[in-house]
């Protein structure tokens, strides 16, 4: 059975969920590694044996982490394929080249020099080790770059051209694809939120040690260097993520309007909403705060310059469905004859409007007779769920700040040797652990949530990227993946958990 | 010879390097993984081996993983062709390939026999069901898989899931594990002492012989398999384009390019005198020549499915003028020669720091070797 309307929702779970899960191991992994690789170098400047101590046992916590991030990792790598190969027939000639040189760049040296990192320490001089470490560092953060450089192609297309005489993205320039400033953006917003999560996950956990009065030492040192980490990686993360929302109300302005929750186009400057619930139905707020004229000069730099709102984003596709609708229907020509003149010259006239044509046969499979209630179906279809997307935006943002403040105020009180009374400074430090992982998966849900209903925004929509599966297959690979990403993360919490109270280097432990 | 088609045959060629690295290095780590509990008999026993590829397993992976990376960014056509077909077995490879991180990294995390006993069953089915399919793979290749396309290029997949594991699938699968068995026991030998190490000497030799063996019996089927011949239409420099030529199917066609060219007969040889001379070092214990050797017997059997199918890297069972091929399944120029590129520059980079790891890693791993350090598996 090819239910294509079933296969797209369950393949659309199966890589969100995949996607997020990923996604829980990763940051601590960027973080992780510079934290490391921090300590080791006070360790080889001081030699003082306690950082060391402090790079072993968070490098154990690291090791059961990385185990999944790996694990995970190679679920991404296949999902392409399986779950999404039209999207990467389509696209690989541009898409593919980042991840392969994720692989031959990044991977390689994250994961040769990891080995030589938890394996090598006796077998070279401190220098040499402490090189491993940084190399680890560099590797999961260039893998960061490739990705995050194929993912902001996505959002917005750079670089490629659709050929007709293959049908498909073809490259058109290297450099615009890899100097795409929303690369450049997420890339940074993205690694340095990885900073963020280690910061608070080693912050949280030495605190508890502290409250306890366990292993104090190495507590009160971990407990400085996360923080003051920290800060520095809270300010960036905001303010790359400032610098995104300007990207994004440029390339998409779909997404930023269901970010921003604004339905009408109105005169600027227009006010930012606080707070809102949006009804995607009655397309309006049902309640909303907001702080006057505040959203223009935040997303656009200007106080004069007007911000599309859903009313519009929705015109303008209308528009450029029409328009589209010659390109598609050459193509079909060009398909069986690809040198027909007419045909040829029909693409050429409106190619760049193509990809909205092909989101209309969604809802107007003959393209001959649309009506215009099909229009209608397919317009709304291009305004993305307001409500999640203005939701996690929110939740992101608001970790953002209060993690801020946080780790502000433990650096002050931590530099200043006050931290052990101030005891809520310690008290509530783990229980915060979970607000940068909450961030990172809202904004994906944020980045990736708002794309839609585009796998490459305004080129290739979504119902056309997924693999001809049957129903069956679906519901398979979907069950199997829940029962055993269940049990991993089952087997990785309680692992964690064990060592953590376990603590550093203490009773007659097991090899590690 | 125009420019974009010696791009795409230096590709081709590039691809089949990858999949020999795959197979050496990916391939020792699930043989070693599949037989640890025959290798080591003892807890003790089974961490010294494990701790062999410990430092390295994680790095040799990315073969794996650049493998796939390459064949999308070069070959997105079979990328989502291959991946999307065969979705089933895809995803057995994938979930037998993902418990062997957790295995390695958790395994000796407790002390608890049942819990390791647990990881030593997840690393033997990590190790011997990829290697199955693997092979299985490159089986159903040879035989053709059951796709079309669609006026979009949409490939759609045709045959059932069960198709897949016919029985010249599972004679390749087989001849795989037989190699990687062969090809992890020369590593084990080469780090390991005593029962450990003559163990291994006994599974090496048995794995290296029955693979030639197998690579026998598959010769002879293929010379009678159905094979595929383009007949008109597919340019060498034109656009990656699978639908406008024709293709013929032929009895014994896999065998037309040996006979055009005889000296690609040289490539099977490759295998056989490789193999046979490793089975004999690994008896008298030369391990590290052995080694060497069952690399190149990979070199032999993978070139020699190159040499018998090319122009072919996916043949079409149901509609065979849609097959893949070198001219017609690739990316574009421009793409072709960025990667090159970058091939050109971190290939080598990367061989230099994995020969350096593995020289800093060198030497023999015991039990009490594994006890002594706070950071082994
Ligand atoms: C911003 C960072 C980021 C993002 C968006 C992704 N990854 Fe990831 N990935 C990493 C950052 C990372 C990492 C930090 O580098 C990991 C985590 C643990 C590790 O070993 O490396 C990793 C591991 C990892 C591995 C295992 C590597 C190994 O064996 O060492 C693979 C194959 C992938 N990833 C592939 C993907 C794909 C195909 C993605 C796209 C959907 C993806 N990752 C998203
Ligand atoms: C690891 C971090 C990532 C997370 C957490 C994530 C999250 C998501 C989510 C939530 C969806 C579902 C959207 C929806 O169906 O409404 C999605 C879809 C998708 N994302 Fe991502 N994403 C991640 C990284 C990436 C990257 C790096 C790429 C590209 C390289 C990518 C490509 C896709 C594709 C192809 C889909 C499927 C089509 C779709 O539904 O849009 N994702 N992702
Ligand atoms: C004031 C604070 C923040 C702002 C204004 C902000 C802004 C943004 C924006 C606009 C996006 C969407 C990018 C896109 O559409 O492509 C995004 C994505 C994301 N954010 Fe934030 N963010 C903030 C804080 C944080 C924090 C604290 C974290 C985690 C610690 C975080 C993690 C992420 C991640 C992982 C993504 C998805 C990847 C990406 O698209 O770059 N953000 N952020």
């Amino acid at each position: 059975m090819h239910d294509l309307q079933t296969v797209l929702v369950l393949s659309r779970w199966q890589f969100a969920a995949t996607a997020l899960y990923h996604f829980l191991f990763v940051p601590l992994t960027l973080g992780m590694t510079f934290l490391l690789a921090a300590m080791e170098t006070v360790y080889v400047t001081t030699g003082r044996q306690i950082y060391k101590d402090m790079v072993r046992f968070w490098g154990k916590l690291f090791a059961i982490n990385f185990a999944l991030g790996v694990a995970t990792g190679l679920t991404m790598e296949f999902q392409f394929g399986t779950n999404w190969s039209q999207y990467s027939r389509f696209v690989g000639d541009v898409f593919g080249a980042p991840l392969a040189i994720e692989g031959l760049m990044a991977f390689f040296l994250e994961s040769t020099f990891v080995g030589l990192m938890f394996f090598g320490w006796d077998r070279m001089s401190r220098g040499k080790h402490l090189l491993i470490t940084y190399m680890v560092a560099l590797g999961s953060n260039l893998s960061a770059l490739w990705i995050l450089i194929a993912n902001s192609f996505m959002q917005s297309p750079h670089g490629a051209k659709f050929d007709p005489a293959t049908m498909r993205l073809e490259l058109t320039s290297f450099t615009d694809l890899i100097f795409s400033h929303d690369a450049q953006a997420k890339f940074v917003h993205t690694s340095i939120a990885g900073y963020v999560t280690a910061a608070m996950f080693v912050a949280g956990i030495s605190g508890w040690y502290m409250l306890r009065n366990r292993h104090m030492e190495l507590a009160k040192r971990s407990f400085r260097m996360a923080v003051l980490f920290g800060v520095f990686a809270s300010i960036g993360v905001i303010s790359l993520g400032d610098a995104l929302g300007f990207i994004d109300g440029n390339a998409q302005p779909a997404k930023l309007a269901a970010m921003e929750a604004m339905w009408k186009t109105k005169p600027p400057p227009v006010g930012f909403n606080v707070i809102a619930f949006p009804s995607q139905k009655q397309q309006r707020n049902l309640f909303d705060i907001q702080i006057p004229r505040l959203l223009t000069p935040l997303v656009t730099r200007t106080m004069d310059t007007v911000i599309p709102g859903a009313d519009q984003v929705e015109k303008q596709a209308v528009v450029r469905m029409k328009d589209g609708i010659p390109a598609v229907l050459a193509l079909k020509t060009l398909s069986a004859d690809p040198t027909n003149p007419a045909a040829l010259a029909q693409f050429r006239a409106h190619e760049q409007d193509m990809g909205y044509a092909l989101l209309l046969e969604r809802y107007a499979p003959d393209l001959t007779a649309v009506t215009p209630a099909d229009y209608q179906r397919a317009a709304r279809a291009v305004i993305p769920d307001v409500p999640v997307i203005f939701w996690s935006f929110r939740v992101m943002v608001l970790a953002g700040f209060v993690m801020l403040l946080y780790l502000g105020i433990a650096t002050f009180c931590s530099m200043n040797n006050k931290v052990q009374e101030r005891r809520w400074l310690l008290k509530i430090a783990p229980w915060l652990i979970p607000l940068p992982y909450i961030a990172c998966e809202a904004g994906w849900l944020v980045a990736e949530m708002g794309r839609q209903p585009w796998t490459v925004y305004g080129v290739l929509p979504t119902w056309m990227s997924v693999s001809t599966q049957s129903v069956g297959y679906m519901v398979f690979s979907l069950a199997g993946f829940v029962l055993i990403y269940t049990a991993f993360i089952a087997v990785e919490a309680y692992l964690m958990l064990k060592f953590i109270r376990k603590g550093p280097d203490e009773g007659a432990a097991p090899a590690h | 010879m125009e420019l974009y088609a010696i791009l795409k045959i230096t590709w081709w060629l590039l691809l089949g390097v990858l999949l020999i690295g795959l197979a050496v290095m990916v391939g020792m780590d699930m043989g070693i993984g599949a037989a640890l509990r025959y290798f080591g008999r003892t807890d003790g026993e089974r961490r010294a081996v494990l701790n062999m590829i410990g430092p390295h397993w994680d790095g040799n992976q990315v073969w794996f993983i650049l493998g796939g990376g390459a064949v999308f960014a070069a070959w997105p056509t079979i990328y989502a062709t291959a991946f999307s077909g065969l979705y089933v077995v895809m995803l057995l490879l994938l979930w037998s390939m993902i418990i062997r991180p957790l295995g390695f990294e958790y395994r000796s995390k407790l002390p608890s026999p049942s819990w390791r006993n647990v990881w030593d069953w997840g690393l033997f089915v990590s190790g011997l069901l990829p290697m199955v399919i693997f092979g299985a793979a490159m089986g159903n290749m040879l035989q053709g898989v059951p796709f079309h396309f669609d006026w979009k290029l949409n490939s759609w997949y045709t045959g059932s899931f069960i198709s897949l594991f016919n029985p010249f699938a599972i004679l390749c699968g087989l001849m795989s594990l037989s190699l990687a068995l062969y090809q992890g026991s020369a590593m084990v030998m080469n780090r390991g002492e005593g029962a450990v190490r003559e163990r291994a000497r006994r599974l090496g030799v048995w794995g290296g012989l029955v693979a030639l063996v197998l690579f026998t019996i598959g010769g002879f089927w293929v010379a009678r398999l159905s094979g595929y011949v383009v007949t008109a239409g597919d340019d060498p420099a034109g656009p990656a384009m699978p639908l406008h030529k024709t293709v013929e199917v032929a009895q014994g066609a896999w065998l037309h390019n040996f006979g055009a060219h005889p000296v690609l007969w040289l490539v099977p040889v490759l295998t056989y005198v490789s193999i046979l001379l490793g089975a004999w070092a690994l008896r008298r214990g030369w391990s590290h020549f052995a080694w060497w050797l069952g690399a190149l017997g990979w070199v032999g059997t993978i070139g020699t499915v190159g040499a018998a199918m090319f122009p072919f890297m996916m043949p079409s069972s149901s509609d065979p003028s849609q097959s893949l091929t070198v001219w017609d399944a690739s990316s574009s120029q421009m793409t072709l020669l960025w990667m090159l590129g970058w091939t050109v520059v971190f290939v080598p980079i990367v061989l230099v720091y994995t020969s350096w790891a593995f020289w800093v890693m060198r030497g023999k791993v015991t039990a009490a070797h594994v006890e002594g350090d706070d950071h082994a598996y």
